[in-house]
């Protein structure tokens, strides 16, 4: 009896050093969160947990996005310009996909594909996906990854069906690294500074609100806060600023100079001032085919000779870019990309 | 006690979602659970996976199967990811016996990782040689410590065996056939080449050193007791790419890498050209990299046996055409070509390069040679080998990883 229990204790003890998602506490439904009230569907959050949006987000599949950032009770995230937030040990992303039945009429209703969790934890980020169920009553624990077929009437009125991807949680990481720690993407002040629909109340700047809610600290003046412009909407930046913020958020995640694609040269930050560095005249490294037979990733006024538009026109996995997470073409960023490509000297 | 350790496992299990057994998700959660320390033996047979496989986070695992032939990973038909399988960030990595097949991108990719042994292990795609093929076969880069053993890559677009932006690199007893390039070592330090045979690519092996990448000036290269012969296969690699400017019929490639020591090999039926030394400019791409060192210095091509058939050279590719202009009709290519662009600041006030920059050609079997003087409008071409008649001090590579 008593080797029993010293193996008992050993082998708890190795198990819970297998790392803390393997262990029997990761919930395995969604709802065991208790992110949400009501009906789980609805995304209605609960206390405690905040909406936000991006000015210019990653595209995926044009799937549709619900996000929330839940921070530990009583904490808070200081500004800070330039890097994504600091949020503290405790806080959870969350971000749910979902294709509306019909773009252009949300009445019409939607289908949640999945939900998934960035949570900080004392060793670090860590990436859990849940796969929303039939009936769209809950979401269960998916570790290694999923295709499903998603359809839908797309902004013009046109039937779509394609395949979407859901990541394994090796892939998470494949987009989500910065000098291979798991680390956020999207949330920092220029992003969110913006204005959001908070319940039934009028629009505000998404900053304020979580300075008003206490969530964020040393905000100063509004007007001294960077702005990433919207990628579709011109008044917010010139067409350089706004190519460049849709670079940002969907390839610099790779193409930054800490990240899984710095083996290429190739750095799509945001920030990014050397001309070659960002593609202009740059020749390719390991693109393979990738390259579409053509010499450069950006040819000045040239888009139709760039490898950069080849690779984001291509949906083959061998070729296309970001190398996850995209079955189809981003036709509108498409035109943006080579109007900006097109007006280089 | 029983039972508590049975509900353990059905925990697990419920979580790790082993109701849906596909291959595909097993082997994917396998590699996703791997404990430190751990061995994933993959079974016997043909194996088809639609996504890459992928490892990453851990340390002193060994993806094994039962042998080149015997367990093979398809990627045929892959609709999602660019690689079949991909290692990143670990350490201690082994991966043998097993074939890697029709990946839609690379072959294996391993980036960062210290400490990774490939062994016995077979990249290629089937079919006739294609631009359509992935780029790299075995694609380890910026990793340090990285060992080629006894592996085989066929049919890649780019490079068969490509080690790139690395630190410490053993490739022997290798083949490397059909593919654009056989075995390349690219902006890699201290790197030992040798006993492989690279045969019926469009060039052997390449030495090269890029600009703009993250890891500058490779060098310390060793290229020894390789077999290279037959590498007359038409370039069939997407233009844009590097290596889609070398001419079919090359045997060894050193393009602006520094220190690089070849002896003992045997170049043989290689019909353009047995081995080439060239700086970056006679590329004629623009360079903007401030950092990046566009000259070879320091090339020592010793004890080596040149062959081949007599008769012309290919008349594909843009430095065949080269060679048109500077030879008599008639007249072979010499089997060892040098571009003669040095780079001005390492000349002393004689013109002639600093005793450890220099070019050194001595005592190879079917010795001929031409220095094409590039760099002044090919105005002085010579076939004279004595200015290069000279031994440079041997390379020693500091690679410790003999696994």
């Amino acid at each position: 009896m008593r080797t029993c229990l010293v193996w008992g204790v050993l082998l708890s003890i190795g198990w819970l050093m297998l790392g803390s998602w393997q262990t029997v506490t990761i919930p395995e439904k969604l709802s065991d969160y208790g992110f949400f009230k009501d009906k789980l569907a609805d995304q209605q959050p609960a206390d405690g947990v905040v909406p936000y949006a991006l000015n210019t987000p990653l595209f995926s599949d044009y799937a549709e996005k619900l996000r929330f950032v839940k921070l530990p009770a009583g904490q808070s995230v200081a500004y800070n310009d330039t890097a994504i937030l600091d949020f503290p040990v405790g806080t959870t992303l969350i971000k749910t996909f979902y294709y509306p039945n019909d773009f252009r009429n949300p009445d019409k209703g939607r289908r949640l594909i999945e939900t998934r969790l960035l949570i900080h934890q004392s060793e670090g980020w860590k990436a859990l996906d849940y796969v929303w169920n039939e009936d769209q009553t809950d979401a269960l624990l998916e570790v290694a990854g999923d295709t499903k077929t998603v359809s839908y009437i797309d902004a013009n009125g046109q039937f779509q069906q394609h395949p979407f991807v859901i990541p394994n949680l090796n892939q998470c990481k494949g987009c989500h690294n910065r000098a291979e720690v798991m680390t956020p993407i999207g949330p920092s002040v220029r992003q969110l500074n913006g204005d959001l629909t908070y319940g039934d109340k009028r629009p505000e700047n998404q900053l304020r609100h979580w300075q008003r809610t206490g969530i964020l600290t040393g905000l100063p003046a509004l007007e001294k806060c960077p702005k990433t412009p919207v990628w579709n909407k011109p008044e917010t930046g010139s067409i350089n600023d706004r190519a460049r913020a849709w670079l940002d958020i969907n390839c610099a995640h790779c193409h930054n100079p800490k990240g899984p694609a710095m083996t290429s040269g190739l750095n799509l930050n945001y920030s990014e001032k050397d001309p070659t560095a960002f593609g202009i005249q740059k020749t390719p490294v390991a693109a393979g085919r990738g390259s579409g037979g053509r010499t450069y990733d950006i040819v000045p006024g040239k888009p139709d000779e760039s490898i950069l538009i080849y690779r984001l026109e291509s949906t083959d996995p061998g070729e296309m870019m970001p190398e996850l997470g995209r079955k189809t073409v981003h036709r509108e960023s498409l035109v943006l990309l080579k109007e900006w490509i097109k007006a280089m000297k | 006690m029983k039972l508590y350790l049975l509900s353990l496992l059905a925990c697990l299990c419920t979580q790790l979602a082993w109701a849906q057994p596909t291959v595909q998700k097993r082997y994917q959660t396998q590699l996703i659970m791997a404990d430190n320390g751990s061995t994933i033996d993959l079974d016997a047979g043909t194996f088809t996976f639609t996504g890459s496989l992928s490892l990453q986070d851990k340390k002193r695992i060994v993806i094994r199967g039962k042998g080149i032939d015997k367990t093979i990973l398809s990627f045929k038909g892959q609709t999602d990811g660019a690689e079949g399988l991909r290692v990143s960030n670990a350490e201690d990595i082994v991966i043998e016996n097993l074939t890697v097949q029709d990946s839609k991108g690379d072959g294996i990719k391993t980036m960062n990782v210290k400490g990774i042994t490939f062994r016995n292990v077979k990249v290629e795609w089937t079919g006739a040689p294609k631009a359509e093929n992935g780029g790299y076969g075995l694609y380890p880069v910026q990793c340090d410590n990285v060992v080629i053993d006894g592996c085989t890559a066929i049919g890649a677009s780019d490079a068969g065996i490509y080690v790139g932006q690395s630190r410490g690199i053993v490739v022997k007893n290798s083949k490397a056939y059909h593919n654009v390039a056989g075995i390349e070592i690219e902006n890699s330090r201290n790197a030992d080449v040798f006993d492989n045979e690279a045969y019926e690519n469009t060039g052997g092996i390449l030495v090269f050193d890029l600009p703009d990448l993250v890891q500058k000036q490779g060098g310390n290269v060793r290229v020894f007791n390789n077999y290279v012969h037959d590498n007359n296969f038409p370039n069939f690699a997407p233009a844009g790419n590097i290596v889609a400017s070398v001419s079919d019929g090359t045997g060894l490639m050193i393009l602006a890498a520094n220190n690089v020591e070849v002896f003992n090999n045997r170049f043989i039926h290689n019909q353009t050209l047995g081995t080439a030394i060239i700086s970056y400019l006679l590329t004629e791409r623009p360079i903007t990299d401030k950092a990046y060192y566009p000259f070879a210095t320091g090339i020592s091509i010793h004890d080596n046996v040149y062959e081949r058939n007599a008769g012309p050279v290919s008349q594909r590719g843009r430095y065949n055409k080269l060679f048109s202009q500077v030879l008599k009709p008639g007249q072979d290519v010499p089997h060892i070509i040098y571009d003669g662009i040095a780079d001005p600041n390492t000349l002393d006030k004689d013109g002639k390069l600093q005793a450890d920059k220099r070019i050194c050609i001595r005592n190879n079997k079917n010795q001929s040679f031409v220095n094409l003087d590039a760099g002044r409008g090919f105005q002085h071409v010579s076939f004279n080998t004595t200015p290069f008649d000279c031994q440079l001090e041997p390379i020693k590579t500091s690679v410790s990883n003999n696994r």
